[in-house]
Formats: structure tokens, sequence, C-alpha cells
């Protein structure tokens, strides 16, 4: 049960870096690596801050660090022409050199006295459910702020310029500066997901953003085969459903006693089985 | 009367192979507030180059653009789509798939306003929304809710035009805006297009591709070939000219 409990609350705590890559593949059809490169930069700032600093300034820190990556990433693209993928891959490749001199070393430790999930809040509860209470707060903090901006006058534009740039500009709409910020407040995100990732694990390690690409899109794409509505918010609860999902299939691939190195191809694989058999099941119909 | 829009000596030249090509030559016209004209050209004579010099997308090589007296020949596209609004030739250009029908309208009644963090307030204006799409013809009124990838083309290019049309602005360009639809959506937009433009005295440059909607519609025809401007003609001249006639003008 406690197994359980800890994966569902991994779960809900991985589903904020699925949030941030929702932003950019399916709001505004931007296919941006810099997650890989945001994700651990996001870690490293925030084991940094915590050594000098509180646990909000720190994950502020890591927050705005993402935001700054997301900036570089956004003016390669929409002002200097680089392709979208090709910004993202210069952008985490340069990060790689900047979390090492962050991290001054491979990873670094942080102490139980300055961790976001040490914090002595709500003794009565064992371990595990105090994780999974402050993580489920997270969570919902972050899931009213993007729906709240989302279905704000300047969300509304910002999925119409993902939809269609053509259309957005034609009503007026600064689509590359919409664009900028949208991919800005993403690796924010992602950024931000990786401070608490790195404060629950209680290390940053410079090399724990490879393989977060296909975390953040299982938990969309399988989000999208749950899905429970289709307004805006009933997407956002699929996608954290979705990383919940995800994270309980793992469990079980895991306690059907497969090598736990083999966690990435899983999870490669558990992504290409959802992406793929929707479209299998619709060529079979349709042959 | 301060005329709408003046194009002084318009030039856009393009190199092709490293050779210099004009797509648009040394255009000169003036069109007043109110009036209603007619583009026709064959392929590649220079109309939607001409159009996208017009709405912003364009640099033109030399010349000047003047709005309402203004020059506007260095403003960005999106500068000017408060002044001027266009109709694209495929449905599919002008409206966002995965939106409503009511918030694509809802985008449009804000057309090249800021967009700040305040609430988009949908629901306080769906009244608004609704009323107008009771003006379209094809019930788009009861479908507002309905994501609009799921319309046909002529329902998707109706919605267009009236989120082209919802404000009102100084100029509407309509490019080949009904070529894509079948035959009787296209008469019905084309009959609703004309109608819109006579009750709001809106000032629209149309470009079409069919010379009985050229010679039928508008108060003024111009003919463009080989991006040089080689027919202007009023109201009278047109309704004395016969569709032999003006297809020999194209060719």
């Amino acid at each position: 049960m406690n197994l359980i409990i800890s994966t569902i609350d991994q779960g809900l705590l991985w589903s904020l870096l699925s949030l941030g890559v929702f932003i950019t593949f399916r709001i505004l059809k931007f296919p941006d690596m810099t997650v890989e490169g945001s994700f651990p930069l996001g870690a490293a700032l925030s084991a940094l801050m915590l050594q000098q600093h509180n646990i909000a300034f720190s994950l502020f820190v890591a927050f705005i660090g993402g935001c700054l990556a997301g900036l570089v990433t956004a003016i390669l693209y929409n002002y200097f022409h680089v392709q979208s993928l090709l910004a993202g891959i210069l952008t985490l490749t340069g990060l790689y050199s900047v979390n090492l001199r962050i991290l001054g070393q491979v990873n670094m430790a942080i102490g139980d006295q300055h961790n976001l999930y040490q914090l002595p809040l709500l003794h009565l509860l064992t371990l595990d459910q105090r994780l999974l209470v402050i993580n489920l707060a997270i969570i919902l903090v972050a899931l009213l702020l993007l729906a709240g901006l989302l279905y704000t006058e300047f969300g509304q534009s910002l999925i119409a310029a993902g939809d269609n740039p053509t259309m957005a500009l034609s009503q007026g709409i600064a689509v590359k500066r919409t664009k900028t910020i949208g991919i800005v407040l993403s690796n924010g995100f992602i950024a931000l997901a990786g401070g608490l990732v790195a404060q629950y694990n209680g290390f940053a390690d410079v090399n724990m953003g490879i393989g977060v690409m296909v975390i953040g899109l299982s938990a969309i794409i399988i989000g999208e085969r749950l899905l429970i509505g289709k307004h805006f918010v009933a997407k956002l609860i699929s996608i954290i459903l979705g990383s919940v999902v995800y994270r309980l299939i793992l469990l079980l691939v895991l306690q059907l006693g497969f090598n736990a190195n083999d966690f990435k191809l899983f999870s490669a694989v558990i992504l290409a089985i959802f992406i793929i058999t929707p479209q299998q099941k619709k060529g079979l119909i349709t042959k | 009367m301060t005329p709408r829009m003046t194009l002084n000596h318009l030039n856009f030249e393009i190199t092709d192979n490293n050779q210099p090509k004009q797509l648009l030559s040394d255009l000169n016209l003036t069109i007043n507030p109110g009036e209603f004209v007619v583009l026709l050209g064959a392929n590649g004579a220079g109309k939607s180059t001409f159009f996208n010099t017009i709405a912003g997308d364009l640099t033109p090589t030399s010349g000047q653009l003047l709005f309402n007296d203004h020059d506007i020949t260095q403003q960005s596209a999106q500068q000017r789509t408060r002044l001027i609004s266009r109709v694209y030739q495929d449905p599919k250009l002008g409206t966002a798939a995965d939106m409503t029908v009511a918030e694509n309208i809802l985008l449009a009644m804000r057309r090249g306003q800021h967009r700040r963090i305040f609430p988009r307030r949908l629901k306080q204006q769906l009244p608004t929304i609704k009323m107008l799409a009771k003006t379209l013809p094809n019930h788009l009124d009861q479908q507002l809710n309905r994501p609009v990838s799921t319309l046909s083309g002529g329902q998707r290019q109706t919605l267009n035009f009236l989120m082209a049309t919802v404000q009102k602005t100084e100029l509407l360009l309509l490019d080949e805006h009904t070529s894509a639809l079948d035959a009787v959506s296209s008469q019905a937009l084309m009959t609703f297009t004309n109608q819109t433009i006579r009750d709001h005295h809106l000032t629209c440059l149309m470009i079409t591709h069919d010379l009985k909607d050229a010679l039928h519609y508008g108060d003024r025809l111009l003919v463009l070939k080989a991006g040089e401007l080689i027919a202007d003609l009023n109201t009278s001249e047109k309704q004395s000219l016969t569709i032999d006639a003006l297809f020999n003008y194209l060719n």
C-alpha cells in the first residue's frame, strides 16, 4: 500500500513537468527540447540556493532560471529563425555546462534541514502521507494558476497563436511575443519541477534531465487517452492523472521483476505503445 | 473627401535566379471610403503579392501606402490589423481549429487590442456573440460550443467572414474567399458578403477569379496583369462589359 501511495505521490510531483511540457508541445505546437536542460537547471539552482537561502527563495530562483533558459530558446526560434528542435537542442547543450558550473561537480546533496519535504508540517501523518499532501497541494496550485491563465485574454491569445499563427496575427495578436512568453513560462514550470524533484530526492544531479522529455510526454499522451472532458481544465487534470497512471505502470513493470536499469527503456516503450495503439486501432478499422 | 487608401508608385521586386523580377510595377490607386472594389487577374498576375503588401506581410521595394492620408508603408502587419481585416482563400487560415466557434468570435471582438491577464469573459459576451452568429446564413448560432475543426468548409469560411467584419475595420480584404467552396456555399457566402458590405458601408477590396462575380458585385473593377494595373473601370463602364470582353482583358 505504501508503495502505491509513494508512486501516486511521485506521479503528482512529476505532473508539474508534464504541465510545463503541455504548454509548448500541445498549446504552442512547439517541440521544445530545452526541457532536458531546464529541468536539471531548476534542480541545480534549487540545491545551490538552499545552501544559504530558504526553500521558497530556492524554488523561485529555479523558476526564474528555467524562464531564462526558455527565453534563450524562444529568441533563437522567434527572432533568429533557428528551427524549433535545433533551438532547444542548442540551449540544452549549453545548459549542461551551466548546470555543471552551478553544482561545481556532477551532483550535490540537499540537507534535510533545508528541504520542503522535511518541514515539520502535518506531524500526525506518516512520511508517505505527508509527501502526498505536499505534492497534491503543489499540483493543485499549479493547476489553478495554469487553468486561470488559459482562461484570460492572454491565455486565449496563447492558444490561438499555437493553433493558427496566421489567424492570430490577423487578429492583431503579437504572435512572436506571445509564443516567447509561452516558452518562457513552460520552462519556468519545468525548472520548478526540477527544483522540487531535487528536494524530494535529496540531491541534484547534472544528468537528471536525461529522459524527462519522455516522462513529460508520456503523462500528456496517457492523459489524452483518459481524457475526462474537452475543456482545458479537464485536459490539465487528465495530464495529472496521466502522470500518476504512467508511474503506476512503471511500478507494475518493476514489480514483475524487470531490472531497474532498464527503467528508461520501459519509459520509451510505454510511451510508444500509448502513441501507436489508437493509430493502429484506427488503421485496422479503416482498412 | 480624404481617400481611405492611396498607393503612390508602389513597387515590389524579388530576385529570381539572380535576376530582378518585378511582381508589382508602379501601382497608383486611390480607394474612397465605402467603395467596394473588385480585383481581377489571372494566376501569377500579382494579386496575392498586392494583398500581402497592403496587409503588411510584405514591405514594398519602393513607393508609398497611405491610409486616411497617413503613411503606413513601414507599419507591421500586426499594427495594421487595427485598420485592415482579411479573409483568406483557405477557410482553415482564418480560424483557430481547436477553439470553439464562440471563442474564435470572442478573439475577433478584441481585434487589435492588447491581450491582458484579465478574465476572457466569454459568458458575459455570449449574448453578443450569439446575436452576431445569428446574422450568418448557416445556423452557426446553434453551434457556438463546437470546435471549429468540426465545421464544414462553408461554415468555417462564413465564420472567417464574420470574424473579419465584426470590428468594422477601415478596409476589408477578401482574398478569393469563396473559391474553395462548393457552388451553393459559395453563392450563399457571396450574397451575404455583398449584403454586409452594403449594410455597413464597408470599404472593401475583393479578389475574385469568377468573371460573373466580378461583373455582378462591387462599384469598381480593377484588372491586374503581370504586376500592373491595366484597367480601372467604374460602375457604368463595368455594366457595359460582357463576360467575353472581360475575358479578353485578362488575355
